[in-house]
Parts: structure tokens; sequence; C-alpha cells
């Protein structure tokens, strides 16, 4: 009987969810364990319909092992499409809750509770499912080697849903520690942690068994992720349960160091999360698309371990003019600045890695949205450490300006090479021939643009403006705007804003909808783009 | 010395010297004479796979066109 182990896990994970809805402390956790519930009960049920309860026949082999394990990498590419689309959509209601005040439906969905929902679907769902599916896919090419663990790349799948799913219901009803980027409360983190540490067994593992004697760099991007991003979620989420059948923890830091781990958290979450695993992606997926190496081996090696030295000092520049010490502060800007060099240094090597080949920037959309997502790393990596200089921060810090910022990175960087390498990824594991249209990847390719342009625009001159607002007086000495004044002032953009975010929303329901078509084996009829041979894609 | 100031002392004297001299070991390690010959076979590791699959372990990928002086 196959799931047998699973199933039992299941229940008794069900059960112990029941106990814990009935002793509960207070009503969100009750809430949440019924959740928790059914979620695991359905699981169970899931499995039931799918296992045979006959007898195993003796003389039947198991089915022969592929090459690779892919199969969790298409579930993994599924899950990040689907929450992709689910994460841009909350996006654009709360830009218009912002807009438009009335949209805030109390108690469930009010902006606290929706946009934490919003960043941690974009970030952990999207993010998350696109760097566990790739780095699965690329860590079995490059080490030409099966995973590691057999089906403990089942848990850390299914597990990572199961995080988000709770991290996701928790946030609506009101459960949060108030962490930016770790709202989940404690017992949801203690979760986390276990498929992360599952995760971690998987890929190292599978680098451990490797047959290629090199670790390709990819590898290296990958596994200082997720080494790195364990380490920060242990430590920014040390707290004491009020209860332990409750969701009310204290954070065993207090005052700024509690302020200042948060940011060394925070900060370095964008910096191995949405840069290091992205980053390989960019080594691996760019490289193939392009069908030549990338531009220099040994670049690629001094951006690994210059972003790695840098980075991890960069988190005080989030508190700056606060109670931190100076010299913290300072050494936030400084490191900051310097990250500059081994950003671009990376971008560099990202884009030049089409040397020879440019005419594909104008004749392979998927080639194009990659060398935009890199355009993006290299402007969202100079803004960057220009925000951190104190003078510059002192006008920016706390303005939409930040928001433009976060998102031209997130949406440029990380969205568009997510999309590359899913395009790349998709007729591969589903052995198709081609995508099902490739003109619809530019159609997604300039809806995407034009809505970060807009939208990074829009909240450069929201945040400027705020920024002058709020720190105009008067020659007697007061301030000349209310701050009402000022979120009034803001309407406008804020409208604007959410048109950005849905023109980068209608990108990504195009995606959907070609990667479903394709996954279904369907081909559009269609004229191939001017100056791609018809055989481009077969050719690769 | 509380903890505090000790461990700040350390951080930026024997803690910074031990980082930088670290990252310049690696800095040198890469153009240590012969790299530029590993780093070209690094370089080609994504398509090594694909080339053991489709022709019976004989490199498809030699990529004279894409020879660079850097590498």
């Amino acid at each position: 009987m196959k799931y047998t182990f699973e199933m039992l896990l299941l229940a008794v994970g069900a059960f112990l969810a029941l106990i814990g809805a009935g002793f509960a402390q207070d009503r969100p956790f009750g809430a949440h364990m019924w959740v928790l519930f059914f979620v695991l009960i359905g699981g169970a049920i899931v499995l039931m319909r799918r296992t045979e309860f006959r007898p195993a026949i003796a003389g039947r082999a198991p089915a022969p092992q592929s090459e690779y394990f892919d199969e969790v990498v298409k579930y993994g590419v599924i899950a990040t499409m689907a929450w992709g689309v689910v994460g841009f959509l909350v996006g654009v209601v709360i830009a218009l809750q912002l807009a438009f005040p009335d949209l805030n439906i109390e108690p469930w969905f009010n902006f606290g509770r929706v946009r934490p929902l919003h960043t941690s679907a974009v970030i952990f769902a999207f993010g998350g499912n696109a760097l566990i599916a790739t780095s699965f896919y690329v860590v079995q090419r490059t080490s030409r080697a099966r995973l590691f663990g057999g089906d403990l790349a089942w848990f850390v799948f299914w597990g990572y849903q199961l995080f988000i799913v709770m991290a996701a219901t928790g946030y609506l009803l009101g459960i949060t520690q108030s962490r930016e980027y770790a709202e989940p409360e404690w017992y949801v983190d203690l979760w986390l942690t276990i498929v992360w540490v599952a995760y971690l067994a998987v890929f190292l593992g599978t680098i451990l068994k490797r047959k290629e004697p090199h670790i390709y760099v990819a590898n290296w991007f990958y596994l200082s992720f997720i080494v790195t991003i364990a380490m920060l979620h242990v430590v920014n989420n040390l707290a004491v349960p009020v209860s332990f059948l409750g969701s009310k923890s204290y954070s065993a830091f207090s005052g700024v160091q509690d302020a200042l781990t948060q940011w060394w958290y925070g900060h370095n979450a964008v910096g191995f999360f949405l840069t290091a695993g992205f980053l390989a992606m960019m080594y691996y997926f760019i490289p193939k698309q392009v069908n030549r190496p990338v531009y220099s081996y040994r670049l690629s090696i001094i951006h690994f371990w210059a972003l790695i030295f840098m980075y991890i000092w960069a988190g005080p520049h989030h508190l700056h003019y606060t109670a931190l010490p100076d010299w913290a502060q300072t050494l936030g800007m400084v490191f900051s600045v310097m990250l500059w060099m081994p950003s671009w240094g990376g971008m560099i090597n990202g884009l030049m890695t089409l040397s020879g080949a440019w005419d594909k920037v104008r004749t392979d959309p998927i080639v194009r949205m990659m060398v935009m997502a890199v355009a993006f790393y290299g402007m969202a990596t100079f803004e960057g450490p220009m925000m951190s200089i104190k003078t510059v921060n002192s006008l920016s810090h706390y303005t939409d300006w930040t928001i433009g910022h976060v998102h031209s990175g997130a949406l440029g960087w990380n969205g568009l090479i997510t999309f590359g390498a899913i395009y790349y990824l998709v007729p591969k594991l589903w052995n198709r021939e081609r995508l099902y249209s490739v003109r619809m990847i530019n159609w997604h390719f300039w809806l995407a643009t034009l809505g970060i342009v807009v939208y990074a625009a829009v909240m450069w001159v929201a945040g400027i403006q705020q920024g002058l607002m709020w720190r105009e007086y008067d020659d007697q000495g007061f301030l000349v705007y209310s701050f009402a004044e000022t979120v009034a002032a803001m309407f406008p953009y804020y409208v604007m804003r959410a048109v950005g975010g849905a023109l980068f929303l209608a990108g990504a329901l195009i995606m959907a909808f070609n990667i479903t078509m394709t996954i279904l084996g369907r081909v559009r009829e269609e004229e191939p783009i001017l100056g791609a041979a018809p055989v481009a894609q077969l050719a690769e | 010395m509380e903890t505090y100031t000790a461990m700040r002392h350390f951080a930026d004297s024997w803690g910074l010297l031990a980082m930088t001299v670290f990252f310049l070991a690696v800095v040198l390690f890469v153009f240590r004479p012969g790299a530029r010959k590993a780093a070209q076979q690094a370089a080609i590791i994504p398509f090594v796979e694909e080339s053991a699959r489709h022709a019976g372990g004989k490199p498809l990928h030699t990529f004279p066109h894409a020879a660079r002086k850097e590498d």
C-alpha cells in the first residue's frame, strides 16, 4: 500500500489540530487550528483516494526511476504561477484600498491584514516556490544526479505550501507577530524551520552525490540562499509563546536590539532570498536560453563572495536617525554603497553573456524578458545604495519612494527573471515542442514592463512630494502641511499606481493562460517573431 | 569590559581583518595560474548534461563562437 506513512502522519496531525482547536487559549488560535484541521484532513482524504488497498503483487517490479526527479518541479512551476497571480491580484486590491479607503472590508480584509498577505504571497509563495522549483531543476542538471532523499522533496513542496496557507489565513484572522516579512507566529515559524531543514538536506544531499566534480556557480548561490535564510529565520523569530495553545508570543529581544534584529533579517531576506537565489536563476537560465556560457565565470565567483561578505552588514540602513548607535547606521550605509560594485559586476556578467548574440533580444521574447530583468536588477541596486545614504534617506525614508524602489526590484528583477525561467522550463518539463504562443510572451513582456515603469515612476514623484511636504516649514518655524493633507495629496498617484499594478497583473494572467495551454499540449497558430528562425526553439 | 564593548572591539579589529583577508584570498585564488582553464570548463557545466544524453557523451557544445578573451 502506498502512502501509508504519509496518511498516518496527516491523520495524526489533523487530530492534534483538532485538540489545538478544542483547548485553544484564544479565539484566533482556535480558528487557525480549525483551518489546519481541514487542510490536513483534506490532504489525508486525497491520499486515500489515490492509494491502492490491494496487496502488492510479488512479481511486479516497481516503476523504474527516471534520470531526474522532475515531477516535484512541475508542481512547483504550477504553484509559482498560481501564487503569483494571487499575490499580484492582492497587490492591486491593496493599492485600490489606499486610493479608496471604502474598500477596506473589516475585519478580515482591511489594509493592515491584507498587506502582509500581499508581501508574503509574492515573496514567499511566488518567489519561494520559484526558488524551490528551479533549485531542484538546476541542481540535478548541473550535478548530473537525481534529487537526494526520494520523497523528501515532496515533503519540502507540500510542507512549504502548508506554511503558505497557514501564514496567509493567519494574517486574515489577525494573527501576526508584526515583524516585517516575518509576520507568522511562533508555531508557523517552527513548521517552516522543519521544512527548511528538509530543503537543505535535499539540496545539499544532491550536491554531495553529484557526478560533476565542480559545483556550478548557480548552486553556490542557491546554497547560500538556503543556509542564510535558515540562520535569519531562526534568529529573527526567537520568541517566547504566551501559551503553547495560543497565538501570541513575545520577541526574545527588546528595544533597539529587536529593531536591528528585524532589519538584519529584513534586509538579508532581500539580499539572500530575493537576490542570491534569483541570481542563481540568472546564472543558469540566461546561459541556457541564449545557448552561451556565462560571460566570465571568474567574475561570477567574485560576485558571489563579494555579495556574501557585504550584504549581511547593510541592514542598519533601514534604521537611520533612530536610537540605533550612530556607528551602526554609518556601517549600514557604507556597506550598502560598497554593495553597488558586486551588484553591477553581476549585472554586467549577466548582460554580457549575450555578447555576440544580441540579436536574440529582438527575436526571442524570453531572452528579452531576462535581459529586462537584469536591467532592473542593475537599476534597483543603484537606487538602493543611493537611498541608503543618510542625507538621501532623510528625504526618502517612510515615503512611497521606498515602495517604488522595492517594486522596481521585486516586479522588475524577481518577477521578470522568474517569468523567463518558467517560460524556459514549461516546454522542457512537459516535453512540448514549444510554448503555446511565443507572441503572447511579447504581450506579457510589454504589459509587465509598462506596468513596472508606471508604478515606479509614479512612486518616485509621490515619494519625493511626500518627503518635501513633511519637511516644509514656514518662516515662523511651523510645519506647513498637516499629515492628513499630505495623505490627500497622494490620491492621484495611488490611482495611477493601481493602474500600473493592474497592467502587471494582466501580463501575468496572459502568462497563466499561455502556460496552461502549453501544459495541455496545445499550440497556437501564429506568425513567427520577425527575424526568428521557426526552428529557433527546437534547436535549443 | 562589558560584553557589548568587547564584541564591538573584536568586530572592528580582528573580525574585520579576518574577513578582509579571507575575501582577498578568494580573489587571489580566482586569478591563480591555471584558473582560466578551470573556469572555462566550469562555465559549460549547464550544457554538459544535454550533450551527455543526446550525443552519447560527445560534447555538443564547444562554443568556439563564444570564446572570449576574458575567460
